[in-house]
């Protein structure tokens, strides 16, 4: 422990949190929860407004006590530090620069607070690295939006937090800032290679950035992995709707046949890999992302060995140029949504006849008796 | 090389010079302005005008004033009323500073910690103000008695011993002493202090706070460094909303002091209502006062450096 600074940092700490929970009089944030983050790794909790993201990394910087459970950062528990003793630095959702000092102050603060004699090398350092270091006489209030979030990201990183925490930093910028932000913001992070843990209710925010994301729904943890992880091996169907789209069909398990798992979904027979199915009896949901199914018209030829849906109708044809989404209503009633790449296919205008079918190896399989519908209607409440 | 595009500034429609712009006078702005013009032309430019004329007249109330450039005057307002003037500045100063240390916890803390009772308490602070200034000042010549509580105590406390040998209190009394005419004056100059300490204290963002926490301050440091610094606009117009009407203030002194605690206000009530040759000097001393005041605010200003202000 020798290594040990004035704040407690030590090298080698991994950020864990040991069944930390936070209740508001009967309403429980977050809840009863186990967490590692390990150290130099860029960490997503991702998850709609409400779901207890924010509410953790308040804790983890101590601007919130838990109800109960510890924090730990390496092997020191710092549950009880107050927020101005802890090595974890915060990057404000609207940035909280202080309006009162010009650029160059606002990021030379924590260093001054900690009593560093000789601030000028590190902000100017600090400043270039964030490549605004031109602005340093102004003040916050004469910069634009996306200037004052990298400031804020200065004025943390200086400190060489053990963990840097952003609260949903691109929230306030626009498509196309929030997009180059993204970017500049995982160049730093694996250029200071600090941990840093970032909340964001932007599934494609954290999948840009994150090594590992995890999805938040009231309180829990639902799913942890890796972006691709998550994407194409969702273990709930609040993951398979929250993160990207999913095709979610009801079904029962006929039987399993070596690597393949045997599915009657809505009259018809389908097929699953069993390496992608947690299920071997009774109900199952069968998932499919919209990008992995293909359209042919009624009668046409369909590759052998896929799985295939008949009696659908085109209610809907969107052409985005890149791609073009479909929305197919099945004889039953369900709908299921086709993303075709634009490769100069032929495109099907709503009232057709079709048969949808997809590669048995794309889908996957999720415990029966789940809302299908869950997760996806955050998306609708965020969109809005 | 036909020029088939049409160069883009003479697409452009053409904004005509202002000069051939019809000349069209906007008087509403006039007309908005004509009752407070009006207003303070009637009872500032005319008040300030009479009393600095008569500052440098001489007469009697009987026989009428005259203009005679009588600069002695001023020679004699600035030199026969020192203690006055001593007093008003001591008085005035010290209600400012007692002002401010009481009124920025109270404005901090329902700037902050009052929630939904912000409004609440905010007219609480206020609420006494509805009360004639008269009789809030006489009250406290209840509050100071010799048999009140207030005096008990401090004598039981042997408190007064103390500042009766400081020149604060007279003996065994508080009435008729320095300190009630300061207490009195912080009582009934406290809200000028309190709302714009509120007004300023109000508008900073409370994650503010959170960043300052984040970044290494102890409570104590995130207010001196951030929340201190911010409020500095609330602090300079408060003490200013206090100080000027202190320094000018005389109910206090003549209500709670005694005739040692004399200041400038009822010199010049004196000297114009008691005293049929007292005009010009009484003019003479009110504007030494307003000159006064108005050199030691700018330089106040100016050394506080809050250019919103002015």
């Amino acid at each position: 422990m020798s290594s040990n600074d004035v704040l407690g940092r030590t090298e080698g700490g991994d950020l864990r949190l040991a069944g930390l929970t936070k209740r508001y009089g009967s309403f429980t944030a977050v809840d009863d929860l186990d967490l590692t983050v390990p150290q130099g790794s860029f960490f997503a909790l991702l998850g709609a407004s409400g779901c207890g993201k924010t509410t953790t990394l308040r804790m983890v910087s101590g601007l919130e006590e838990p109800t109960a459970g510890r924090i730990f950062l390496g092997d020191q528990d710092v549950t009880d530090r107050k927020p101005y003793r802890r090595p974890v630095n915060t990057v404000f959702q609207n940035y909280a620069l202080f309006p009162h000092l010009d650029i160059y102050e606002n990021v030379a603060f924590g260093l001054r607070r900690r009593g560093v004699k000789d601030v000028k090398k590190p902000v100017t350092d600090m400043l270039d690295l964030v490549e605004l270091g031109h602005l340093a006489k102004r003040k916050p209030g004469q910069l634009s939006g996306g200037q004052q979030q990298r400031i804020a990201l200065a004025r943390a990183l200086i400190n060489q937090p053990q963990v840097l925490l952003l609260d949903e930093p691109l929230g306030a910028l626009d498509l196309k800032l929030r997009r180059q932000m993204q970017i500049e913001l995982k160049r730093i992070q694996l250029e200071v290679g600090l941990t840093f843990v970032h909340v964001t209710h932007d599934q494609e925010e954290a999948m840009t950035m994150a090594d590992t994301i995890a999805v938040m729904n009231a309180g829990r943890i639902e799913q942890m992995g890796s972006p691709a992880e998550l994407y194409e091996n969702p273990s709930t169907t609040f993951v398979a709707n929250f993160l990207g789209q999913s095709n979610l069909l009801t079904g029962t398990v006929e039987g399993v046949d070596g690597d393949v798992v045997t599915v009657t979904a809505h009259g018809q027979r389908l097929t699953l890999d069993a390496a992608r199915c947690p299920v071997r009896s009774g109900a199952v949901i069968l998932g499919v992302r919209p990008e992995k199914v293909h359209l042919a018209r009624t009668g046409a030829e369909i590759p052998a060995g896929h799985n295939r849906l008949t009696g659908g109708t085109v209610v809907d044809t969107s052409f985005i140029g890149v791609s073009t989404q479909y929305l197919v209503t099945l004889a039953t009633g369900e709908e299921v949504s086709v993303f075709e790449q634009n490769t100069g296919r032929e495109i099907q205008r709503p009232g057709t006849e079709v048969v949808v079918h997809w590669d048995p190896s794309q889908g996957f399989g999720l415990e029966g008796g789940q809302d299908i519908e869950a997760g996806a209607a955050d998306i609708e409440e965020d969109a809005a | 090389m036909t020029a088939v595009v049409p160069s883009p500034e003479l697409t452009e429609p053409v904004e005509p010079p202002p000069s051939a712009r019809k000349p069209k006078r906007n008087w509403t702005p006039w007309v908005l302005l004509a009752p407070g013009l009006l207003w303070l032309v009637v009872f500032f430019l005319v008040p300030i005008f009479t009393s600095v004329s008569a500052s440098v007249q001489t007469g009697d109330y009987d026989d009428g004033f005259k203009l005679t450039w009588h600069w002695a005057n001023y020679s004699q307002a600035l030199t026969d009323y020192g203690v006055q003037y001593l007093h008003s500045g001591i008085y005035s100063v010290l209600c400012t500073v007692f002002c401010l240390a009481l009124g920025y916890p109270v404005a901090y803390f329902i700037a902050f910690k009052g929630g939904k009772y912000k409004s609440l308490l905010m007219a609480l602070v206020i609420v006494p103000s509805f009360t004639s200034f008269l009789i809030r000042t006489i009250a406290w010549k209840t509050i100071l008695a010799d048999n009140g509580p207030v005096v008990q105590f401090l004598n039981d406390a042997h408190v007064l011993k103390l500042t009766s040998a400081l020149g604060w209190t007279v003996g065994n009394h508080v009435l008729a002493s320095p300190a009630a005419v300061v207490c009195g004056m912080v009582y009934n100059f406290l809200p000028f202090t309190i709302l714009p300490l509120y007004t300023s204290l109000e508008k900073i963002d409370p994650r503010l706070h959170e960043a300052g926490h984040d970044l290494y301050c102890s409570p104590f440091t995130t207010w001196r460094r951030v929340t201190l610094p911010l409020s500095m606009p609330g602090v300079i117009g408060g003490t200013l909303l206090t100080f000027i009407p202190a320094i000018g203030d005389y109910i206090n002194a003549q209500l709670l002091g005694n005739p040692n605690t004399g200041v400038v206000g009822q010199k010049i009530e004196d000297l114009f209502l008691r005293n049929t040759q007292g005009y010009p000097v009484g003019s003479a001393i009110s504007v030494v006062m307003m000159v006064g005041t108005l050199v030691l605010v700018m330089s106040y200003i100016r050394k506080a450096g809050t250019e919103d202000l002015i």
